[in-house]
């Protein structure tokens, strides 16, 4: 089978991040890095291949992103993945969820995988969304928040937490799975496998090389627009205290729980 | 275009709160805006009579289609076919994993724009404007819709349920043609419940443990702490340690958890990511413990300590109990 990992380039966690006040759109400058969700996918996806009760012949990583995106492909295939391709478009940018799970499944179309993974959630967004929209351009089952992973007579039998419980779901294949970071504990990659990753193939694709309409994609197309940004009403900012020595700590603490009644 | 179709999710006979609370908001925007709050339940263990009760949160009607339960994409399309009979602007979601994954799928189906995480939505010249809290709430952004049908998914809690008084629903039941796909899915078992049933929803008092307490032995801080505060606390946890087995399901707080509100609650070892702050940002004071002073937690905590929680919690027990003792 041929296995298609969704990655993507988000900020470094410990960048701080902002809002372009004039567009009002998320400012993605700054240290960059893979979104830590989307490692967890590719292992999932080595996972699979080792696993070996189904034969993985391909791991492919894909990225739709401007040209810096390129280092989440290379982190990609440092992680396992066989080759990678980049949607990189002008015309992509500032593309909502809807144009961007649109253009990515078309690239993916390309490929006819048997399975796509990708992070339930990016770092940046949040957005839990981008699965679903790509399976129902592919007309594909699909499952999101996936924390457990096997193929059991050639099918997907995965486990998630939803609103009243754990519940386990047989998915067939070809299928978009999103996976939670509970699944796996994503590997290191090898420095052999850190310098050989700019060597496995890459592919660069613009929107015309997979048929995307140029009128579904990009900020003015947008079906969702981002009008304005702004501050959300303040709370009062509540006391921090540097624990230097403790048993002057716990007296604070017990003070202000006192003050307040709770003890 | 000024109707709102607002998903009912339901399980073992009850409706899920945060869709209650969507239907709410649905019913008193859609009156805005001059059109009718509607409602869609999918499953094939939901009744008539159960669907006619959304009358009271203001649901003029129901549509009540048979079909699998606890799937996505099975709603999809009973969404789209609905959504095709013509009249509305837009489709609503409560807060929860489902909500997410049909208005995903929903804007791909309908080429429509969609707005999640949504906690506010106010009416602007005829047209619904959702407000989404971004960059770990410190910033609100405002989306507007271009395509026919906006779709909105809210934050979980975001919606409070509002009885109207209104009286039942007329209920429609419908039929409707799976898609090849939706029908790939199967629910093999739902709802299953792992570890002990702990009660943390009546408790005044919860001790939250989370990854920063290392390992499942590290709870029995938690616990001990939560002991010396007496009858009325327990022990609760995060989404993260419970999936990794150190505490029952039944504990968790946040997303696909618990949402509680108790007078306080004490968070050792919790970044404090959205997904667990909406389960206990009600909480009337919050006390966070954690070692990186960088947590968001510290951004929503009354009082938040900088520390390792190894060295402050056992301390800070026997302080409780001298003081109960005393």
């Amino acid at each position: 089978m041929k296995i298609c990992v969704l990655v993507k380039e988000v900020p470094d966690a410990a960048v701080r991040k902002r809002t372009d006040p004039a567009t009002g759109r998320l400012d993605r400058s700054g240290e960059r890095t893979l979104n830590p969700y989307d490692a967890h996918a590719i292992e999932a996806a080595m996972q699979i291949r080792e696993g070996g009760a189904i034969e993985v012949d391909e791991i492919v990583a894909v990225t739709m992103g401007p040209a810096s995106a390129q280092r989440a492909l290379h982190k990609a295939v440092s992680l396992g993945a066989d080759r990678s391709l980049h949607l990189c478009d002008d015309a992509l940018a500032g593309s909502d969820v809807a144009g961007t799970g649109y253009a990515l499944a078309k690239t993916l179309a390309r490929e006819q995988p048997d399975l796509v993974l990708l992070g339930q959630q990016s770092d940046d967004g949040e957005c839990y969304t981008v699965g679903a929209v790509v399976a129902d351009h592919l007309e594909m089952p699909s499952l999101t928040q996936v924390i457990k992973l096997e193929i059991v007579d050639g099918k997907l039998r995965c486990e998630r937490q939803a609103e009243y419980g754990y519940d386990t779901v047989e998915v067939e294949l070809p299928a978009v799975i999103a996976v939670g970071d509970a699944i796996n504990e994503p590997r290191y990659p090898s420095l052999k496998a850190i310098m050989g990753a700019k060597k496995k193939p890459l592919e660069l694709l613009a929107t015309a090389d997979v048929g995307i309409d140029a009128e579904r994609v990009g900020g003015d197309h947008a079906a969702a627009r981002w009008i304005a940004a702004k501050e959300p009403p303040r709370k009062a900012a509540g006391l921090v205290i540097e624990d230097e020595d403790t048993d002057q700590t716990v007296a604070q603490i017990v003070a202000w729980l006192e003050q307040r009644k709770l003890i | 275009m000024s109707d709102i179709l607002a998903y009912a999710l339901h399980y073992r006979g009850a409706f899920n709160k945060n869709s209650l609370g969507a239907l709410s908001e649905g019913a008193r925007l859609a009156a805005e805006l001059g059109g009718e709050a509607h409602a869609i339940v999918v499953g094939d263990s939901a009744s008539a009579e159960l669907c006619r009760q959304l009358g009271r949160y203001g649901a003029s009607k129901v549509f009540l289609v048979a079909g699998p339960e606890g799937l996505a994409q099975p709603v999809v399309d009973a969404m789209a076919s609905v959504i095709s009979d013509g009249g509305y602007g837009y489709a609503l979601f409560g807060g929860g994993l489902l909500g997410f994954e049909i208005g995903a799928g929903l804007s791909a189906r309908l080429g429509a724009g969609v707005a999640m995480e949504v906690t506010g939505v106010r009416v602007e010249a005829g047209k619904l404007i959702a407000q989404r809290p971004i960059l770990g709430d410190s910033q609100i952004s405002e989306i507007s819709y271009r395509s026919e049908i906006g779709i909105i998914i809210a934050r979980l809690n975001a919606f409070e349920i509002k009885e109207t008084g209104g009286a039942d629903a007329e209920v429609a039941e419908r039929a409707v043609e799976f898609s090849a796909f939706s029908t790939r899915a199967r629910m093999l078992t739902r709802g299953e419940q792992r570890g002990a049933d702990v009660d943390i929803e009546g408790a005044d008092i919860l001790v939250a443990g989370g990854r920063g307490l290392g390992n499942a032995e590290g709870f029995e801080l938690c616990r001990e702490l939560a002991q010396a505060f007496g009858p009325g606390s327990a022990v609760a946890a995060t989404r993260a340690v419970v999936d990794a087995g150190w505490y029952p399901y039944s504990a968790q707080i946040g997303q696909t958890g618990k949402t509680v509100s108790p007078k306080l609650y004490l968070a050792a070892g919790i970044s404090g990511a959205i997904q667990h702050k909406v389960g206990m940002q009600a909480s009337e004071n919050i006390v966070a413990i954690n070692k990186d002073a960088n947590a968001p937690i510290f951004e929503f905590s009354d009082l938040g300590i900088v520390g390792d929680l190894n060295k402050i919690l056992p301390k800070l027990t026997a302080a409780v109990r001298a003081k109960k003792a005393g």
